[in-house]
C-alpha cells in the first residue's frame, strides 16, 4: 500500500484494522516502562518527590502543542490540497488535543501549588496554554454547529491556522516575558539541562504519550469515516423514500 | 517509594491523567460501536453504498 492509497477512506479503514492492535500494544508497553522509571526516579534536590509530576505534565504539554501542529498541517491539506482525509484527521484530533491540554493545565497547577505556593498565576505561559485549551473547545463547537462536514471543515481549517499563531507564543513565552514558569529544560539551545536520571523516564513517557495520541487519533479517524458513511447512507435512504 | 509531604498532589496528578486517558479510550470505543450499529441498521433496511458494497463492509 502506497501513501497515496491512504487518501482513499476505505483503504485507510483496512489499514487501521491491521495497525491499531500493534499500536495499542506498543503504547501500553512504553507507558508501563515509563511509569516504572518515573516511580523509581530519584527525588530532585530542590523539588523532592514532586518532580514525578514532570513525567506526566511535560508530555501532555508537548502534545497539547503538537496536536494543534498536526491539525494545522491537516488544515493546509483541507484548504490547499483538498485531501479527502485532511478534515477527518483534524476533526478527530481536536478532542484528544483538548484532553492533553486540560491535563497539562491541571497537572501544572497541581505541581505549582507546592512549588510556587499557588495553583494559578496569570503569567504568559499559563495564560497562552489556557487560550490554546479554549481554542480547542471553540473548534469542537464549530464542528458541531455546522451540519455539512465539508463546510465546517473549511471554516475550522481557517480557525486552526489562525490559532497556530499561538504556538510560538506558548513556546517562547518563558523567554519573552518574566514568568513564574521555568524556562525550557529539554528542547533548548545548548542541549538539555536535565540529568539523565530524569531525562530518560521523561523521554520514555513522552514517546509513550505520543504513541497513545497516534493510536487514539487513528481510532477516532476510523470512527469519523464511519460517521460520514452513516450520514451519506441516511441521505441516500431519505432520497430513495422521497422518490 | 516515599512521596514526601506533597504525596496528595502527585497521586492526584497521576490519577487524573489515568482517568482522562481511560475516558478518551472508552469514548472512542463506544463511538465505534455506535457507528457500526447504525451501519448494521442501514444495511438491514436494504441501503447499499454507491460502490454496491454493504454498509458495514470495509
Amino acid at each position: 500500500m502506497t501513501l497515496i492509497d491512504l487518501a482513499n477512506p476505505t483503504k485507510f479503514l483496512s489499514l487501521t484494522a491491521r495497525v491499531l492492535p500493534w499500536l495499542a500494544g506498543a503504547t501500553t508497553i512504553l507507558l508501563l516502562i515509563g511509569l516504572y522509571q518515573a516511580a523509581t526516579a530519584p527525588d530532585d534536590y530542590q523539588q523532592g518527590a514532586t518532580v514525578k509530576i514532570m513525567f506526566i505534565h511535560v508530555p501532555n504539554a508537548w502534545l497539547s502543542m503538537f496536536v494543534w501542529g498536526v491539525m494545522s498541517i491537516a488544515a493546509l491539506g483541507t484548504l490547499v490540497w483538498r485531501h479527502p482525509l485532511a478534515d477527518v484527521a483534524a476533526k478527530a484530533a481536536a478532542p484528544i488535543g483538548a484532553a492533553f491540554t486540560f491535563l497539562a493545565l491541571v497537572t501544572g497547577s497541581l505541581w505549582g501549588r507546592p512549588m510556587w505556593g499557588t495553583y494559578w498565576e496569570w503569567d504568559a505561559r499559563l495564560t497562552s496554554v489556557l487560550i490554546l485549551f479554549l481554542m480547542y473547545l471553540g473548534l469542537m463547537a464549530l464542528w458541531r454547529a455546522v451540519d455539512d462536514p465539508s463546510r465546517a471543515a473549511r471554516a475550522a481549517a481557517v480557525l486552526t491556522l489562525v490559532g497556530a499563531l499561538n504556538l510560538p507564543i506558548i513556546k517562547f513565552s518563558v523567554d519573552w516575558w518574566n514568568t513564574l514558569h521555568q524556562p525550557a529544560a529539554v528542547l533548548r539551545m545548548g542541549g538539555t539541562s536535565l540529568d539523565k536520571a530524569f531525562l530518560i523516564p521523561l523521554l520514555v513517557m513522552a514517546l509513550g504519550f505520543s504513541l497513545l495520541f497516534v493510536t487514539l487519533h487513528i481510532a477516532a479517524m476510523r470512527n469519523e469515516i464511519l460517521r460520514r458513511r452513516v450520514r451519506s447512507l441516511q441521505m441516500m435512504q431519505a432520497s430513495q423514500q422521497a422518490a | 517509594m516515599s512521596l514526601g509531604p506533597y504525596a496528595s498532589f502527585i497521586v492526584t496528578s497521576y490519577a487524573l491523567v489515568a482517568a482522562i486517558v481511560l475516558m478518551l479510550i472508552v469514548w472512542i470505543a463506544i463511538d465505534y460501536r455506535n457507528q457500526k450499529e447504525r451501519l448494521r441498521e442501514l444495511e438491514a433496511s436494504g441501503v447499499v453504498r454507491r460502490s454496491g458494497r454493504q454498509a458495514t463492509e470495509i
